[in-house]
């Protein structure tokens, strides 16, 4: 019994991390789906944008699984004949890059915005609060309209209004998590050996905010796909050439009932990435968790593993 | 309490206030009616005419304050477009709105609760694997994706239901429908997360103690306590559906607020854009102040 | 003969993410009517695990049992279905726990809470209502009629469970476990508590099992007592012979480890006082929180201030330190004046007074290790040593605590909870301060632990000549260590003295209520005291 005991080693992070990852099959299939998105949005228009451009007016509206015409048109084709597996691929990247362009705009400015209005006195908090109040009794497709209407319709200003938007998500969740961190004693601890406010901010309550946040920009990801898509369904998102998954749903509305596949396909890519984050975001909220993490450990070592 | 309410209530007017001025001067910036209205082979005078009559030559501030001395007498100008009060216009379509929101909101409360406290009870077992995949899925669709699918399936494919318009109950079917999936996806997930928290928790422990059956242990002492964050997210989704479910309302040929919206800003007709923030902003705002009295009437500890 | 309760070679095992543990192994022990049984241990050693397979309550997964048997009145607990052990709860046996507080539903009112006991085992609303005010009134509830309309979060801790006695004798059981039910109770109203218990169990004869770390409880309300260490069971027989005669090493280890039996010190020769506080006044909107406290402070001794929950005791502290501000008062720090200090002058200040604080797992940020946690002190003031000197000094520390260089690279959670609170004092003296204040810093650690810290603290205090502000709940923790001691009710200083003379001639009746609440480990001599403290009383 002695103080100068032993003590247990513990794994390290990353091999608890792919542990509990295993013990959730869906979050893992969710992670590799997730990963695939990621090569093709970096890599596919390189690879793919001859073969997407690529006209085909004989094959217009070519419908999916006719194996004879080669792999990349077992999804169909579009009103030009251009191969759909392509497009898609090809639209993974834009699709990918206006989404994760919001979350870390709105996530970065959320988060600094709700430090401040944690920490700093109560007149400042309230300040900030009701911007984002404000910000979010805007209809956000009013803001859309307007702001894409001034600056024109591009992937940098649709990045900057559904950053806009988000914000306020951000922001309330980092204020109420703060708020209630610099109760805790280690913050009261740090105030007693002279911390200065930052110091305390960034060193000590920030790294415990931090899983929340996460797991919420995981969900968020999902929610700004589906916002853009909305807006480029209704024609005030994304312009042609340019293209998104969301762009192709509503270039092909208007053949619903002769070639379905133009919306269903696309459509279909949307739900399997949002479906993806939400997955990766539920595993997450277990796994930072150290109170529920038992839930994904157990799981694992009842396979024999004995202390 | 009743400081509460007065503490709320101003802090939402502020807002009020910030959104009528941000959108005022916004709503200005996307170009000149008068090029919209009129033909283009309309003369510079006639162009002169429309703008005089309808106020659009002033300076902006005196339009300002001329439009907020309208508004305290509940006068909210003309529609450009339909020569009627703004007022009525946008009334007419937020009632169409308001039916489906509320309608909509209910059947996924209701839903939502049942199946995410049931989930949450034997959290990892096979009802709760089947209820979180689903609602997963739900949560992840995009509504006007589903829209069109159920359009091609059940209206075309089957028959079954009317494609647009409102004429009939069969034709409010498909819309509701499509706009439940998502909110109660995404509630069910919340309800399920907050009950399995409070299930966990000490009170629960001493009403197992006591021999309190299942039931009464999941929705009694479990439920009231796991709905506080629950609250919260039921009002943004109604908050989002009261914004107008814009998408949903343009496939489905409904003629609700979110609609009315966006052809009134692509047409430039001002007083109607502002009359349906305004009046739109009020409905959430009458909503936050009823979720506030839910959060004091669900716990005591914050009525005191 | 059939005891009302037997349990026989009780195992359970939990799977973590370390592998499995073995909270309970192979334990027995029984119970007989009328008869009071303590499970005495610290933590880790199994037994709330224990009362709480009886009850079912065990969450599995991710725990186990993997053998034994419980009997209750015969019947084997273990081998009933699910409804039958439903049944059984709360009508023949019923619990009560440690923290009242999180123990009862916030948002239904007491009243309901009670009547449910009854209700959920057939009960008309009509007889629940009628049988639930008695209940009140019978456990002392002011005012019952109006208390069973009020809120969990209305009364005070006492209140509570005294509530949750009503609600768990309502259906008058056989068998009562009280999981730790004085722990966080003040110490007069923890007497009072137990009180309360022994005298229903005349009522009833009911059988109480009764878990706790405390051996003053255990000599205060328990025939037989069962130690556990580990999972195990060390030792078993009735309290006075375990107490006079402990057969095993652990038993012997804890009972010497009991406070309040050393030397008390001698009292200090005067000098300059180092910290001087005057008319120490703090208000909180319309509550005042701390009154008029006056005391000095000599150089290299221990003061303790002692008090019950709302004495003030730790805003005090916390007022020194201003992470309160002061409303009115002064606290001459060698000459100047800490309350009245500007931002700049205090940073520096911040070297020469420390804090230790109530719960390691808590004051220390679980992400940074060891390491980090003690060089901060350095980070933030970097005049105290340079980096090159870093490692040698950090290994120092840790050793003068009692600890392993080598341990600096770990995260807290890897250590025990004493060991925590030596990494605390290490960070602490990382600053080479001249006063630490220790906000009940032992409270939160097991009896055998905390003579340790405090004999550490003490230690510390010799060598390097360190002033120390200790402030306790209760006063027999201080005895040994004190110099001179100061006892707060209300805000205000009730009675300030050397060591000697609070505890062998306490002049103000509160101090002496204090000092008669306090329960004895030994079973005699705590028997002598009940009959005091009942003379006092009555």
């Amino acid at each position: 019994m002695s103080h100068i005991d032993t003590i247990p080693d513990e794994p390290k992070p990353l091999v608890r991390f792919a542990r509990m990852l295993w013990a959730d099959k869906f979050a893992l299939a969710a992670v590799l789906f997730l990963l695939t998105v990621l090569v093709l949005a970096v890599a596919g228009p390189h690879w793919l944008d001859g073969a997407a451009q690529k006209q085909n007016l004989r094959g217009r509206n070519a419908p999916p699984f006719e194996w004879e015409r080669g792999w990349l048109w077992v999804l169909g084709a579009d009103a030009l004949g251009r191969p759909l597996l392509a497009r898609i691929i090809v639209a993974t990247q834009n699709t990918m890059m206006i989404a994760a362009g919001a979350v870390v705009c709105s996530a970065a400015i959320g988060t600094v915005l709700g430090l401040i209005a944690g920490y700093a006195g109560k007149r400042t908090g309230e300040v900030i609060l009701r911007l984002a109040d404000v910000i979010m009794s805007f209809p956000s497709l009013l803001l859309a309209v307007v702001v894409l209407y001034i600056l024109g319709p591009s992937v940098g200003n649709l990045i900057v209004v559904l950053s806009i938007t988000r914000i306020p998500v951000y922001l309330r969740t980092t204020r109420a998590e703060v708020l209630e961190v610099r109760e805790r004693m280690f913050v009261q601890a740090a105030k007693v050996m002279g911390a200065s406010g930052p110091r305390i901010i960034f060193r000590h309550i920030l790294p415990v905010v931090l899983p929340t946040l996460t797991t919420i920009a995981t969900l968020d990801f999902a929610f700004v796909m589906l916002a853009e898509s909305s807006l480029s369904f209704l024609g005030i998102g994304i312009q042609p050439p340019d293209i998104t998954w969301g762009l192709m749903i509503a270039q092909g509305k208007q053949y619903l009932t002769t070639a379905w596949w133009l919306s269903f396909w696309p459509g279909l890519a949307i739900i399997l990435t949002t479906l993806s984050l939400n997955l990766l975001s539920n595993w997450m909220r277990i796994a930072l968790d150290p109170v529920q993490r038992w839930r994904l450990e157990m799981r694992q070592t009842r396979k024999g593993e004995t202390a | 309490m009743i400081p509460f309410i007065r503490k709320r209530a101003f802090a939402s007017l502020v807002s009020l206030i910030l959104l009528i001025v941000a959108v005022f001067f916004l709503s200005r910036l996307t170009g000149d009616p008068a090029a919209l209205y009129l033909p283009s082979e309309a003369s510079e005078e006639m162009r002169q005419q429309f703008r005089e009559v309808h106020g659009l030559n002033d300076p902006i501030m005196v339009q300002f304050g001329r439009y907020v001395w309208d508004l305290l007498h509940l006068d909210m100008g003309e529609s450009i477009r339909k020569a009627r009060p703004a007022f009525d216009v946008v009334a007419e379509a937020f009632w169409w709105t308001l039916q489906l929101a509320l309608i909509t909101m209910t059947l996924v409360t209701g839903a939502a609760i049942v199946i995410g406290s049931l989930a949450a009870f034997r959290a990892g077992g096979f009802f709760d694997r089947v209820a979180s995949v689903t609602s997963l899925i739900g949560a992840s669709a995009p509504d006007f994706w589903v829209a069109i699918v159920a359009i091609v399936v059940f209206a075309v494919g089957l028959g079954w239901l009317p494609t647009s318009g409102t004429g009939s109950v069969w034709h409010w079917i498909l819309p509701i429908a499509v706009l439940f999936i998502r909110p109660f996806g995404l509630i069910v997930q919340v309800v399920r997360g907050s009950m399995i928290t409070a299930l966990s928790s000490a009170y629960v422990k001493t009403a197992r103690a006591k021999g309190v059956k299942a039931r009464p242990i999941i929705f009694v002492h479990a439920l009231r306590n796991a709905m506080l964050p629950v609250i919260t997210v039921i009002g943004d989704q109604a908050a989002a559906l009261l914004n107008g479910a814009v998408v949903i309302e343009t496939i489905f040929g409904f003629p609700g607020v979110g609609k009315l919206m966006i052809d009134s800003i692509l047409q430039r007709d001002f007083n109607v854009v502002l009359a349906a923030i305004m009046i739109t902003a009020v409905a959430i705002f009458l909503m936050n102040l009823l979720i506030d009295l839910a959060y004091s009437a669900l716990d005591p500890r914050i009525r005191h | 003969m059939t005891h009302l309760l037997d349990v026989r070679d009780l195992s359970v095992e939990f799977h973590t993410a370390v592998g499995t543990v073995h909270a309970v192994k192979r334990v027995s022990f029984h119970l007989d009517r009328g008869e009071t049984l303590a499970i005495l241990g610290e933590s880790g050693s199994g037994k709330s695990v224990s009362s709480s397979a009886i009850m079912d309550l065990i969450d599995m997964p991710p725990g186990k049992i993997t053998s034994g048997q419980i009997l209750f009145d015969g019947r084997d607990l273990l081998k009933l279905p699910a409804s039958a052990r439903r049944d059984i709860n709360g009508r023949r046996i019923a619990m009560i726990f440690q923290d009242p507080l999180s123990h009862l539903n916030p948002v239904y009112t007491v009243g309901w809470q009670i009547e449910e006991a009854l209700t959920a085992h057939g009960a008309d609303r009509a007889t629940a209502r009628a049988e639930a005010l008695r209940l009140v009134a019978r456990v002392g509830i002011p005012n019952p009629a109006d208390s069973l309309k009020k809120y969990p979060h209305e009364f005070s801790g006492g209140q509570r469970q005294r509530l949750m006695i009503a609600m768990a004798l309502a259906l008058k059981p056989d068998l009562l476990i009280a999981d730790e039910p004085t722990t966080a109770l003040d110490v007069t109203v923890q007497a009072e508590v137990l009180a309360l218990l022994e005298e229903l169990q005349h009522e009833t004869g009911m059988g109480i099992l009764i878990i706790t770390h405390d051996l003053g409880v255990v000599a205060e309300i328990a025939d037989r007592v069962v130690v556990m260490n580990a999972g195990e069971v060390v030792e078993t027989g009735e309290t006075a012979q375990v107490y006079r005669n402990p057969q095993h090493p652990y038993t012997a280890r804890l009972i010497g480890a009991a406070p309040g039996k050393g030397e008390m010190h001698m009292p200090v020769p005067q000098a300059e006082p180092v910290l001087s506080v005057r008319n120490a006044r703090k208000v909180f909107g319309r509550f005042t929180a701390v009154e008029d406290v006056s005391f000095d402070l000599m150089p290299g001794e221990t003061l303790a201030i002692v008090g019950e929950s709302g004495s003030g005791k730790s805003t005090v502290a916390k007022m020194l330190l201003r992470l309160e501000e002061p409303t009115a008062g002064q606290a001459l720090w060698k000459g100047r004046d800490l309350f009245a200090m500007p931002p700049a002058e205090l940073h520096a200040l911040r070297r020469d007074l420390q804090m230790v604080f109530q719960d390691p797992t808590q004051s220390l940020n679980p992400r940074m290790t060891v390491w980090q946690l003690i060089t901060e002190a350095w980070v933030i003031h970097p005049a105290i040593l340079p980096r090159e000197k870093w490692k040698t000094r950090v290994a120092e520390l840790l050793q003068q605590v009692g600890l392993k260089p080598e341990m600096a690279g770990r995260y807290p959670h890897q250590f025990s909870g004493g060991q925590r609170q030596r990494i605390a004092i290490a960070r602490a003296l990382a600053l080479e301060p001249q006063l630490i204040i220790c906000d009940e810093a032992v409270s939160a650690l097991d009896v055998s632990v905390q003579a340790q810290v405090i004999a550490l603290l003490d230690d510390l205090r010799k060598r390097l000549g360190i002033s120390f502000i200790f402030i306790a709940h209760d006063l027999p923790v201080v005895r040994d260590f004190a110099d001179h001691v100061m006892v707060m009710e209300k805000g205000r200083v009730v009675e300030l003295g050397p060591v000697r003379q609070v505890f062998d001639s306490p002049q103000q009746p509160y101090t002496q209520r204090l000092l008669a609440a306090g329960l004895d480990p030994d079973p005699e001599v705590q028997a002598g005291r009940r009959a005091a403290r009942l003379a006092l009383a009555g």
